[in-house]
C-alpha cells in the first residue's frame, strides 16, 4: 500500500493526518464538567488550514447542510486572515461555536472532503470551532449586516438550534421577530441535553447574544399552544408568519417492567437536572440529583454517550453502555464514543433488558438482559435486533438511564388540530419552504425530522427564514 | 423581566398566599391547572396550583405551604419583590360540568389547589359537599372561601382543637354510613390522605378523583420526573393529569417516587436555615 503510495506522489505534498487537538486527559476529565478538547491554537489551526488543497470543486460543502462556503474559510485561515475567514463563516451559520463542537462532522462535510480519500480529511470543524472562538476572543467580525426593518411581525417558536437559526436569518432580512421558549432559558438540546464538558454553556450564552444583538427579542417561560395558540399569536398578538421548532423532546420508554422505579431516569430528565438546572453543583444550585454508583446506560446515540459520561463525573465507580445493535450500527458520533471509551465506559453491544429489577422500597437493584443478533434490514437501512430467546442474564446495576429515542413534542400540534403531523407526530412541511399545511406556519428541525442533528435543524431554519421571507413578500 | 408579586398574607403560620402579576398566564388559565416557579438563577422549580386568578387585573393567586427550601425561601419574598421564572398554564383544565353532589376533600396543603376545583364545580351547578382537615385548628386554610363555594363544609383536626376529631376519612366516612349518596369524590392532599380516600371510597364504589404532586421539572411532558402508573399505563402528572381516576392510581409507586430525594431535600433545607441565620 505504501509503496504504490510513492510511485504515484501527489502534486502538492499532503500532510497525511489531521493535527491532533490537545485535550484533557481521561483521568483527569472524568472528575469536572470542564470542556474535554482544548481547541487549536493559531499556530495549529493555520497549518491545518493549509492541509486543504483548495479543490477547484469543493465536494466538501455538499456535506455541509447549511452550505458553508467551507473552501474559502479554510483559505482565509491559511493565510491568516481571521475577520474574512469568520465573516464567511458568519454568512452561513449563526452558531459557528456549537456546530464546531457538536457536528457529527464525519458523516458530513468531513466525509466527503477528497482527502479522506486517501489520508485523513481536513479538520474542518475543529478550524470552524477555532474561528469562532477566536472571534469571542478577540471581537474581530465585522458587524453582520441587517436588512433595513419591514415592519412586519414574525414568531418563532422554540429556542434550540432551528428556532434560533431561523431568528436570526429572518431578524438579518430585516423581520421584527419574538423568539418564544417554554424553559427559563434558550437553546433546547443545547442547553439542557449536550453537556458543559462537550458545549461550555458559556459558548452557548455568546452564540444566543449574537443572535438576540440582531435584533431578536427572547421570550422565556412561554409555553406555546398553552399560554397562546398558534391562531392567537397571528389574531391577537398581530404575528404575520410563525416558525414551529419545537423539537422531539418527549422521552422514549422500553415499556418494560420495573421502568417507573426510583434510580431509572429518562435520559431528559438525568440531563436536564444536571445540565439547565446545574444539580451538579447542589447544593448551590437548588436541584436535587440521585446519582448511583453502577450507572446503566440503555442506547447508544449521542444521548447514551452524554449519560454515561455525565454518570462518570457524578461519581459513578462503573458506567456502562447496553446496545441493541453492534458498535457498527451505534449512531453516536465517533469522538464521543472514543472519548467515553478512554474515560472507561464499558460498552455491551446486541442485548436490551426484559426487566429492571428492584429492592423492597421501590429502587434498582439489576436488570435482566436478553442477548439480540441481528436480522434483515429494517426501514433505517440498519439490521434489526432479534431477541435470542432463553439468553436472559442478570446484572447488577443501581441506575438506570433510558436514552432509547425520543418523541415530537405534542403540545403544539395538540393545540392546532388543523396543522397536519403524521403518524409519528411530526409536523408536516413542504421540503423547500418549511410551511406547514396551514397558510404562514412553518416548522424544522427536530418536530419535523423526529430526532436528527444540530446542523440538520439549523439547515431547516434556514430553509424556512427564506420560506417565510417569499410568503411575507408575496403577500 | 420577572414577576411582581401584588400582595402576600400570611394565612396561617405554615401558609403564604401572594398574588402574582402574570397576566398572560391569567388570561388563559383554568381551574385545576398550575404553573412552575423558580426564584431565582440557583433555584428549583416547582408545581404550584393556579388557586384563584383575575383576568382583568392581570393576576394569578397561589397559596403555598412551607414544607422546605424552595417554599421557606419563597415565604420571605415581599411585596414588590419578583419572582424569577413563573411559567404556566400547565396541565389539564379539569373541567367536570354537570355530575350531581360531589364529595370534595382538601387535606393540609391540598385545601389550597382543591379550592379553584370546588368553585368550578359549584358553578357548574352541583351540590358540593367539601371536607377539609388538617393537623389543628391554627393550620386551617380557606374556611370563609370554602363555606362560600360550598353547600355543605365539613372541618376536621388531627388533634381535635376544631371540627371532627380526626381525619377527611373520618368525617367522609360517616356521611357514607350515614347513607348519603355522592355521584363523585374529589381528593386532593399528602398521598396517604389521597390513598386512604381511595380505600374509603372503593369500598363504597364511589369514583373518586385524585390530584397528584407528583415531583417535577419542566412541566411539558420532557423528562417524565412526574410519571405514575394509572391502571397498566405510565402516566405524565404534568400533562396527563395533574387529575387521575384515584382507584387506578398505583399508590406504593407514588409514594416512593416522592420520597426519593429526601436526603437532599433535607441537605437543602439545612443549608437555608444556617445562610439565613447567619445573614
Ligand atoms: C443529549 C443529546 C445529545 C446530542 N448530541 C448531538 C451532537 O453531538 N451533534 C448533533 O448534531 N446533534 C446532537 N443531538 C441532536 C440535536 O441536539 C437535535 O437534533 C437538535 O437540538 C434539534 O434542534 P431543534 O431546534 O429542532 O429542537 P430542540 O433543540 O429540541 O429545541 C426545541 C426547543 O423548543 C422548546 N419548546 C418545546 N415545546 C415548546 C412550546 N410548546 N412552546 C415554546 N417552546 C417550546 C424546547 O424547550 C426547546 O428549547 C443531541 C441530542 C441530545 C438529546
Ligand atoms: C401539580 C401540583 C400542584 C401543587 N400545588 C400546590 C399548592 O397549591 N400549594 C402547595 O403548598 N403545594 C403544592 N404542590 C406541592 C409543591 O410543589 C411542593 O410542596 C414543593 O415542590 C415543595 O418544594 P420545597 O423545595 O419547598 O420542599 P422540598 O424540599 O421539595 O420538600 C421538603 C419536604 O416536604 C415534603 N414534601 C414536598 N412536597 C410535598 C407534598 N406535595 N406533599 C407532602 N410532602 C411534601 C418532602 O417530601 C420533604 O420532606 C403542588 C404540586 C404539584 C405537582
Ligand atoms: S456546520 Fe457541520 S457540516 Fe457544516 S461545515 Fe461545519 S462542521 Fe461541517
Ligand atoms: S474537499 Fe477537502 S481538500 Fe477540498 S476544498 Fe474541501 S476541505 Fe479542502
Ligand atoms: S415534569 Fe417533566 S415530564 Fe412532567
Amino acid at each position: 500500500m505504501a509503496g504504490k503510495e510513492r510511485e504515484k506522489p501527489a502534486k502538492k505534498k499532503v500532510v497525511e493526518k489531521k493535527y491532533p487537538m490537545k485535550e484533557q486527559p481521561a483521568a483527569e476529565r472524568i472528575r469536572n464538567y470542564k470542556e474535554v478538547p482544548y481547541g487549536y491554537d493559531v499556530e495549529t489551526a493555520v497549518k491545518e488550514a493549509r492541509r486543504c488543497l483548495q479543490c477547484k470543486k469543493p465536494v466538501c460543502i455538499d456535506g455541509c447542510p447549511v452550505e458553508i462556503d467551507i473552501s474559502a474559510f479554510v483559505l482565509a485561515i491559511a493565510n491568516e486572515d481571521f475577520a474574512e475567514a469568520i465573516r464567511v463563516m458568519k454568512s452561513y451559520n449563526n452558531l459557528p461555536a456549537v456546530c464546531g463542537r457538536v457536528c457529527p462532522q464525519e458523516d458530513q462535510c468531513e466525509k466527503v472532503c477528497v482527502l479522506a480519500k486517501k489520508f485523513e480529511p481536513v479538520a474542518i470543524g475543529r478550524l470552524e470551532r477555532f474561528i469562532a472562538d477566536y472571534d469571542y476572543e478577540h471581537n474581530i467580525a465585522p458587524p453582520t449586516e441587517i436588512a433595513p426593518p419591514k415592519d412586519k411581525k414574525v414568531a418563532v417558536v422554540g429556542a434550540g438550534p432551528a428556532g434560533l437559526t431561523a431568528a436570526g436569518d429572518l431578524a438579518r432580512m430585516g423581520y421584527d421577530v419574538t423568539l418564544y421558549e417554554a424553559f427559563h432559558n434558550t437553546g433546547g438540546v443545547l442547553r439542557y441535553g449536550i453537556p458543559e464538558f462537550r458545549l461550555p454553556k458559556a459558548i452557548l450564552d455568546q452564540e444566543v447574544e449574537y443572535v438576540k444583538s440582531l435584533g431578536v427579542k427572547v421570550e422565556c417561560n412561554m409555553v406555546i399552544g398553552k399560554i397562546f395558540t398558534i391562531k392567537e399569536l397571528f389574531n391577537d398578538l398581530s404575528f404575520e408568519a410563525v416558525f414551529i421548532g419545537t423539537g422531539a423532546g418527549l422521552p422514549r420508554w422500553m415499556k418494560v417492567p420495573g421502568e417507573n422505579l426510583i434510580g431509572v431516569y429518562s435520559a431528559n430528565e438525568w440531563l436536564t437536572r444536571i445540565n439547565l438546572m446545574r444539580a451538579y453543583e447542589f447544593p448551590e444550585y437548588d436541584t436535587p440529583i440521585w446519582a448511583g454508583k453502577n450507572v446503566a446506560v440503555i442506547g447508544g446515540g449521542n444521548t447514551a454517550m452524554d449519560s454515561v459520561r455525565t454518570g462518570l463525573r457524578m461519581g459513578a465507580e462503573t458506567a456502562t453502555i447496553y446496545y441493541r445493535r453492534s458498535e457498527k450500527e451505534m449512531p453516536a458520533r465517533i469522538e464521543e464514543i472514543e472519548h467515553a471509551r478512554e474515560e472507561g465506559v464499558v460498552f455491551n453491544f446486541l442485548v436490551a433488558p426484559d426487566r429492571v429489577l428492584g429492592t423492597d422500597d421501590g429502587w434498582v437493584r439489576g436488570m435482566e438482559l436478553c442477548r439480540m443478533e441481528l436480522g434483515e434490514p429494517d426501514e433505517s437501512g440498519r439490521r434489526r435486533p432479534v431477541r435470542c430467546e432463553g439468553s436472559q442474564y442478570e446484572v447488577e446495576c443501581d441506575m438506570v438511564v433510558v436514552a432509547v429515542g425520543t418523541y415530537p413534542n405534542p403540545i403544539i400540534p395538540e393545540a392546532t388540530p388543523e396543522l397536519e403531523v403524521t403518524k409519528w407526530g411530526t409536523i408536516k412541511v413542504d421540503e423547500e419552504t418549511g410551511m406547514t399545511s396551514v397558510p404562514g406556519v412553518f416548522a424544522g428541525g427536530d418536530i419535523v425530522t423526529g430526532g436528527a442533528t444540530v446542523i440538520s435543524a439549523m439547515g431547516a431554519g434556514k430553509r424556512a427564514a427564506r420560506g417565510i421571507d417569499a410568503y411575507l413578500s408575496d403577500k | 423581566m420577572g414577576f411582581k408579586i401584588l400582595g402576600r398574607d400570611d394565612i396561617t403560620t405554615e401558609s403564604v398566599r401572594m398574588v402574582v402579576a402574570a397576566p398572560f398566564v391569567a388570561r388563559k388559565c383554568e381551574p385545576g391547572q398550575f404553573v412552575i416557579l423558580r426564584l431565582d438563577e440557583r433555584g428549583e422549580r416547582i408545581p404550584l396550583t393556579i388557586a384563584d386568578f383575575d383576568r382583568g387585573a392581570g393576576t394569578v393567586t397561589i397559596i403555598f405551604q412551607k414544607v422546605g427550601k424552595t417554599t421557606y425561601h419563597l415565604a420571605t419574598f415581599r411585596e414588590g419583590e419578583e419572582i424569577r421564572d413563573f411559567v404556566g398554564p400547565l396541565g389539564r383544565h379539569l373541567d367536570l360540568g354537570k355530575i350531581g353532589t360531589v364529595a370534595c376533600l382538601g387535606g393540609g396543603l391540598g385545601i389550597a389547589p382543591i379550592y379553584p376545583k370546588v368553585r368550578a364545580l359549584k358553578a357548574g351547578g352541583n351540590y358540593v359537599v367539601s371536607i377539609i382537615g388538617a393537623r389543628r385548628k391554627d393550620f386551617v386554610i380557606l374556611e370563609d372561601e370554602m363555606r362560600a363555594q360550598s353547600d355543605e363544609l365539613f372541618v376536621t383536626t388531627d388533634d381535635g382543637s376544631y371540627g371532627l376529631h380526626g381525619f377527611v376519612t373520618d368525617q367522609l366516612k360517616l356521611l357514607l354510613e350515614e347513607g348519603r349518596k355522592f355521584d363523585t369524590c374529589l381528593a386532593v392532599g399528602p398521598i396517604p390522605m389521597m390513598e386512604a380516600v381511595c380505600k374509603l371510597t372503593a369500598a363504597h364504589d364511589l369514583p373518586t378523583l385524585v390530584s397528584l404532586d407528583t415531583i417535577m421539572v419542566d412541566g411539558t411532558g420532557m423528562c417524565g420526573s412526574c410519571r405514575v402508573t394509572v391502571g397498566d399505563e405510565t402516566k405524565f402528572t404534568c400533562v396527563d393529569g395533574p387529575v387521575f381516576d384515584g382507584h387506578q392510581v398505583d399508590w406504593l409507586e407514588a409514594k416512593a417516587r416522592q420520597r426519593r430525594y429526601h436526603p437532599q431535600e433535607r441537605e437543602a433545607m439545612e443549608k437555608f436555615e444556617t445562610e439565613r441565620g447567619t445573614a
